[in-house]
């Protein structure tokens, strides 16, 4: 302890870290240390078996194979926003920007049954979408648009100040050296945007994944077909069956980690073939 | 004051360790402390400031050990790198924090702190920019005002970070001149830090020029410039060429030829020879001197330079030619050294 | 280029940096349509169905004991949670940004943590601990004292999903402004505290406010976490969100969504300022470009 303080005449440092560490272990760590305990209680095989019921495994799917297509669509909506709200000036634009983080700061609970009603087969889209024969609202499309929603913010936000930062005398040079706009943007920015854009698609899918509150009401939460993963959770809490809600909550964690850790050593090599990018 | 720093190590600070730094800092002198980045020199100022605590070593202002006396009771004027100026404040209420936040009993009234305020910025001469924030001012006048700032709480020692490393260079040559001024009319004891040597050079009193966390030498500009201690200090103020040479005991060599002069060398075998570019003298090859090529030629403000291979090696050394000398490149010359030091490899 | 490119000068765009003017005109359509269906428009039904029956049922709505029981409850849960949080930001971002010590980077990312564990399992690992079967469950019966399904519960959870708010915008900004203010100030004399309160706070003002926002906004708004560890009683441990569902659930739509809007009016609320606060202190807020 004397060492660090050795560091710096500014004081606090053993209140603020004794706080701080306090605070944390009492409201995060001490709790996650129940869910370890929990699942060393069920051991592997445990996990196991709850992981391959055929109705938790189906939620698993819709959890995460949603969750994927969403993001992904979040990518390339998220790039031409960013592009958009960066690159060009129009009128209305500072109120477009401000109104991206609107799913950051809507509740999920207010989002869900706003989405629900906007889809419905009775509401303003769903009505004309019910026209041509499609069904948004009750069906795993329904979750598809309520993912799109929530995790919009995560692919706008991380790219826009990398597009702003492009230096503009790169995209000159291509220019003169006879490369079309487009090659431009696919050979020169592209490359310089993607880690930006790889982290951005890692955090919608994680928020995609752990969504609850707007998916449920849009979803209609049908067993096998449109039930995601947190709600088999809630199903399995409030039955008393702790130990099966404790391996699912793992199993999407561990699926999540993995997911995140690919992204990340993909960023990794990146960074080490190209350099600081 | 009179500050003395013995013995201080400091294992990592921000900018470079210290390796039993050792300073003796007299009473009204303007020293400068020279080195490159790296050297430990701001971390020096910081423990002399009592910004860093040493890992060992003591800190004596005249004869009271201030090792252990925290930063707020030193009494020490400081002038940050970036300045440091509280953004949020005006001009004034910057130059007023210091007395502001004196315990009640030794607080000035609110008119006296205000007046004292005015005071100093008139000495800085600011008067009428004191309801600006510093955003507002440009870079030297920050400093003056960061100057002000310190010297409100009446310090014993004013410690200035690279204190004119951030402004252009005319601003940077005014205010050098301003800060010899007002150090002869307040009679501080001041310390700045810079790795201009030129700055270090005309300005202070004194240089002390560090190294590798070590004070390697002090003193007068014109000792460090003419009597170098060392082969860093010689090549780090000053330019200078080096050639590899060897001491047989009586002769200098280079690559077998002998040299006019031993320039002080003392101990047996290899070493380097170095030399400042208008010591070197041109003529034409003779027995007594290397033989050597101009490679180049190019022109300075003040004349010109040459480019020159000596020897077999073709070692690079640069010399200080007369504008009306003619000489052309590819031509073979010779050698002497009309001054030189010689320094263990 | 003059001639050969005259014909072409309608479309073409005024730099080589920027694309044709048609191609940008679709680009802003295509981007201003799907923010505004996406968007805008969940934002517009939500008012549209609070208003479905008219002004004087939407006021009726916030007569009801269990709306009001409702609102009271989420004030109280953010009374509590959004100062500890704020506590807890400024303490762990001055030992961040201002001190050297191992572990550092280890304890910034558990502060992140709680965002990237879904509210559902946030709700459920205090279910773990303090639940009827849970850990400490038969010692609370014991001594009759109630967490899950009752206040202390939401509170938890709610504290646990807003954890990091206020530190993440702090660290930052705290990080970039260094310490070369704070030791301005001990030179000329400032205690710690002294320091801390006239140069420090100062600095982080905005940052901060905006942080509270944020944690504020989410505390009110949190649906998962808590309606795992509430136990839907209404009147009782029903938070506004809670309520909103249970009053959709039973097809009182206009009422849930009356509720729903005092949640969406708050969101806006904290969309704005920090608009506001970021056009007239971007500098002070953004975390790259300041002087």
């Amino acid at each position: 302890m004397l060492r660090f303080r050795q560091q710096s005449v500014l004081p606090g440092f053993g209140i603020a870290f004794g706080f701080s560490l306090f605070y944390l272990s009492l409201i995060v760590l001490l709790p996650l240390a129940a869910l370890v305990a929990e699942a060393a209680g069920l051991g592997l095989t445990g996990i196991w078996n709850i992981a391959v019921e055929p109705r938790v495994l189906a939620a698993l799917r819709t959890s995460f194979g949603l969750a994927f297509l969403a993001a992904v669509a979040d990518l390339f909506v998220g790039f031409l926003i960013a592009w958009v709200l960066t690159r060009y000036q129009f009128p209305g634009r500072k109120l477009l920007d401000a109104v991206i983080d609107l799913p950051f700061a809507l509740p999920t609970a207010v989002a869900g049954i706003a989405l629900a009603t906007l889809y419905a087969p009775n509401g303003w889209i769903g009505a004309i979408l019910a026209h041509i024969g499609v069904k948004i609202a009750f069906t795993p499309a329904g979750i598809f648009v309520a993912l799109v929603f929530v995790a919009l913010p995560f692919t706008v936000r991380p790219v826009q100040p990398l597009i702003s930062e492009i230096d503009r005398s790169l995209e000159e040079v291509s220019a003169t050296l006879g490369a079309s706009r487009w090659q431009t943007i696919r050979y020169v920015i592209m490359p310089m945007l993607s880690p930006a854009l790889l982290t951005g698609f890692a955090l919608a899918f994680a928020r995609s994944v752990s969504e609850y509150g707007s998916v449920i009401f849009i979803a209609g939460n049908l067993p096998y077909v449109s039930e995601i993963a947190p709600v088999l959770i809630v199903i399995k809490l409030q039955e008393f069956d702790y130990r099966g809600a404790t391996a699912i909550a793992l199993i999407m964690l561990a699926l999540a980690f993995a997911a995140l850790l690919a992204i990340n050593l993909a960023q990794a090599m990146r960074r080490r073939r190209y350099g600081h990018a | 004051m009179r500050i003395r720093v013995v013995d201080i190590a400091k294992d990592f600070g921000r900018t470079g360790a210290l390796r039993g730094a050792n300073l003796d800092i007299r009473d009204s002198e303007l020293i400068a402390l020279l080195g490159p980045s790296g050297s430990g020199k701001t971390t020096l100022l910081r423990v002399i400031a009592g910004l860093e605590i040493p890992k060992s070593g003591k800190v004596f202002f005249d004869d009271h050990d201030a090792t252990a006396v925290p930063v707020q009771q030193r009494r020490i004027g400081f002038v940050f790198q970036n300045y440091a100026l509280f953004k949020h404040m005006t001009v004034i209420d910057n130059i007023a924090y210091g007395l502001r936040v004196l315990p009640g009993a030794q607080r000035p009234s609110k008119t006296l702190i205000r007046n004292r305020a005015e005071e100093l910025l008139k000495l800085v001469q600011l008067s009428g920019l004191g309801k600006r924030y510093p955003r507002q001012l440009s870079g030297g006048q920050q400093q003056r005002v960061a100057l002000a700032r310190a010297l409100a709480v009446e310090p014993r020692v004013l410690l200035l970070d690279e204190p004119f490393g951030a402004l252009d260079a005319k601003v940077r040559k005014d205010l050098r001149r301003w800060l010899r001024e007002l150090h002869d009319c307040t009679g501080h004891t001041t310390v700045f830090v810079t790795h201009d040597q030129d700055e270090a050079l005309e300005l202070a009193d004194r240089v002390a020029i560090l190294n590798l966390g070590k004070v390697e030498q002090v003193g007068k500009p014109d000792e460090v410039y003419d009597n170098p201690g060392s082969a860093f200090v010689m090549s780090f103020v000053g330019d200078t060429s080096s050639l590899p040479v060897e001491f047989d005991g009586t002769r200098l060599l280079h690559e077998g030829q002998p040299l006019n002069a031993t320039f002080g060398a003392v101990r047996g075998g290899r070493c380097r020879l170095y030399v400042r570019p208008r010591d070197i003298v041109l003529s034409v090859p003779g027995a007594d001197r290397l033989p050597a090529t101009i490679v180049s030629i190019h022109r300075t403000a003040a004349g010109r330079r040459a480019q020159i291979a000596v020897g077999r090696a073709a070692t690079i050394i640069e010399a200080e030619i007369d504008i009306a000398a003619e000489i052309t490149s590819g031509e073979p010359i010779g050698l002497s050294f009309a001054k030189g030091r010689v320094f263990p490899e | 280029m003059g001639m050969r490119e005259a014909g072409k000068a309608a479309t073409a765009p005024e730099s080589v940096t920027t694309e044709s003017r048609l191609a940008r005109a679709v680009l802003i359509a295509l981007a201003v349509l799907f923010l505004a269906i996406f968007l805008i428009l969940p934002v517009l039904v939500v008012f549209s169905e609070a208003l479905a029956k008219g002004f004087s049922f939407y006021l009726t709505t916030f007569k009801d004991a269990d709306a009001q029981a409702a609102i009271r409850l989420t004030l109280i849960v953010a009374a509590i949670a959004v100062p500890l949080n704020t506590l807890f930001g400024i303490a762990a971002s001055w030992a961040i940004a201002k001190f050297e010590f191992p572990g550092k980077s280890l304890l910034t990312t558990l502060i992140d943590l709680p965002f990237s564990i879904s509210p559902v399992i946030s709700g459920m690992i205090y279910v773990l601990l303090f639940g009827a079967q849970g850990y400490f469950g038969p010692w609370l019966t014991a001594h009759g004292v109630q967490i899950i399904f009752a206040l202390p519960g939401i509170v938890l959870a709610t504290v646990f999903v807003t954890f990091p708010f206020v530190a993440r915008e702090l660290i930052p900004l705290m990080q970039e402004q260094g310490s070369a203010d704070e030791e301005a100030a001990l030179t000329l004399g400032a205690s710690g505290f002294q320091a801390f309160l006239t140069i420090t706070l100062p600095n982080i003002a905005w940052g901060l406010l905006y942080g509270v926002l944020l944690c504020n906004a989410r505390a009110m708004g949190e649906f998962g976490a808590v309606s795992v560890v509430s136990g839907h009683i209404s009147g009782l441990t029903n938070t506004i969100p809670l309520q909103v569902e249970l009053l959709y659930n039973d097809y009182n739509f206009a009422a849930a969504f009356a509720m729903a809007s005092l949640l969406t009016l708050l969101a806006l609320v904290t969309l704005a300022a920090k608009t506001l606060l970021e056009m007239r202190y971007g500098d002070s807020l953004a975390t790259s470009s300041r002087l």
